[in-house]
């Protein structure tokens, strides 16, 4: 049997289905697929680090815009009323619905701004060589872990929607914080096909060292 | 052996959750529950100079088609009503089969599995649909939007089925082969 004589270091397993495999060092721009199921466990791409960490800082700075800027603004019959994204928020902070108001305030900003700055703390002094930052592994997981929790691109979506039906009633007009959300979704897409969990461990692990 | 915890990440070891299937259940079950209101009470209330008017889902979606915005009609239907269903069909499924020990269709379980974990966020499109027109439509006695119970409902019912999704051990799906050979 091989299997005894590999070190555990060097297997990986299939973070879906548990098979076995063994690492190897892969060329560049190559993707490594378990056997098996067939998910991606393992992408080479030089340089990766230094990408994901820009994009991180521009998706942040992008973010706070959006945040602060006008959103939509609305005209009709004389009267105008303009909404920012935090507007979007309380819309749901009257009595019983106040507790979703803090759900999408999570999902839309906080979740989002969370992740980035968790990636920006824990890749920073991976990419200026230095040795990582106390608690850089806690802070890499917690930014895998809220993947799912992360919605901005799904609110983009909803904008959408709400703005065809809101079109007929009156005049929107869109402000610089819609398109700077819209960065942060399209940055954001960039930013996590980038990542490859194994090849970040394994540089937070020899930086250590 | 016998780490606790991983070198790496700091995180617990464990080799399978064992209570990887009531988890799934209990959570699936609240999303269902959560489901029923949320179909039935408005998403939206909107009142005009001339009328006062209430939208469930469904109506949403009609409303929508007779506007003629055939796209957008579609982009919701799917999201509030396919995309839920089907994910509660797809756990149920799953956790069924694991459950039987069923050593058929591995390839396919696991694709479903895949699906429903990388759509279920997607439901959420209504609920912030209804954040956006609630927060742009105020003014004053011209028309106003405000949300309905309804969207507090879905909401709930869709982070109740990402959880129940997230509970599920995909590895269960090929446990069954391992242990029979």
């Amino acid at each position: 049997m091989t299997m005894h004589t590999t070190p555990l270091d060097d297997l990986i397993a299939c973070p879906q289905c548990d098979t076995l495999h063994v690492a190897s060092a892969l060329p560049d721009n190559v993707r490594a697929h378990c056997q098996q199921c067939g998910i991606v466990l393992v992408t080479s791409q030089p340089a990766a680090m230094a990408r994901i960490l820009s994009l991180a800082l521009t998706a942040f700075i992008m973010m706070i815009a959006a945040v602060s800027f006008p959103f939509l603004t609305l005209d009709a019959g004389g009267l105008r009323n303009a909404t920012s994204v935090i507007d979007a928020v309380l819309a749901f902070n009257d009595g019983y619905a106040f507790p979703l108001a803090v759900a999408v305030a999570f999902f839309i900003v906080v979740i989002p701004l969370m992740r980035l700055s968790a990636l920006i703390y824990a890749l920073g002094p991976l990419v200026r060589e230095q040795k990582p930052r106390r608690g850089a592994r806690k802070a890499f997981a917690l930014a895998e872990r809220l993947r799912p929790w992360s919605m901005a691109e799904i609110f983009v979506v909803g904008v959408t929607v709400a703005l065809i039906k809101v079109a007929g009633l009156a005049a929107v007009t869109i402000g610089p914080a819609f398109w700077a959300f819209a960065g942060v979704v399209v940055i954001t897409v960039l930013k996590d096909q980038l990542i490859c969990r194994y090849s970040i461990w394994e540089a937070l692990d020899k930086a250590t060292n | 052996m016998g780490a606790q915890v991983c070198k790496r990440c700091e995180g617990r070891l464990q080799s399978r959750d064992t209570e990887s299937l009531q988890k799934v259940w209990a959570w699936l079950i609240a999303g269902i529950i959560a489901y029923i209101p949320a179909n039935i009470y408005p998403m939206l209330l909107t009142s005009t100079l001339v009328e006062r008017s209430e939208s469930t889902i469904i109506g949403g979606v009609v409303e929508l088609f007779e506007h003629g915005s055939w796209g957008i009609a579609t982009i919701v239907f799917a999201a509030s009503v396919m995309i839920p269903v089907g994910k509660f069909v797809a756990i149920i499924y799953l956790a069924i089969s694991v459950q039987r020990r069923s050593n058929a269709n591995q390839h396919e379980r696991h694709k479903a599995y895949e699906v429903v974990e990388f759509i279920g966020r997607w439901s959420m499109i209504d609920v912030f649909v209804v954040a956006i027109l609630s927060a742009l439509v105020q003014l004053d006695t011209i028309a106003t939007v405000n949300p309905g119970i309804a969207a507090v409902s879905f909401a709930l019912s869709v982070i109740f089925t990402m959880l129940s999704a997230q509970a599920f051990d995909s590895r269960l799906i090929w446990d069954a082969a391992r242990t029979q050979e």
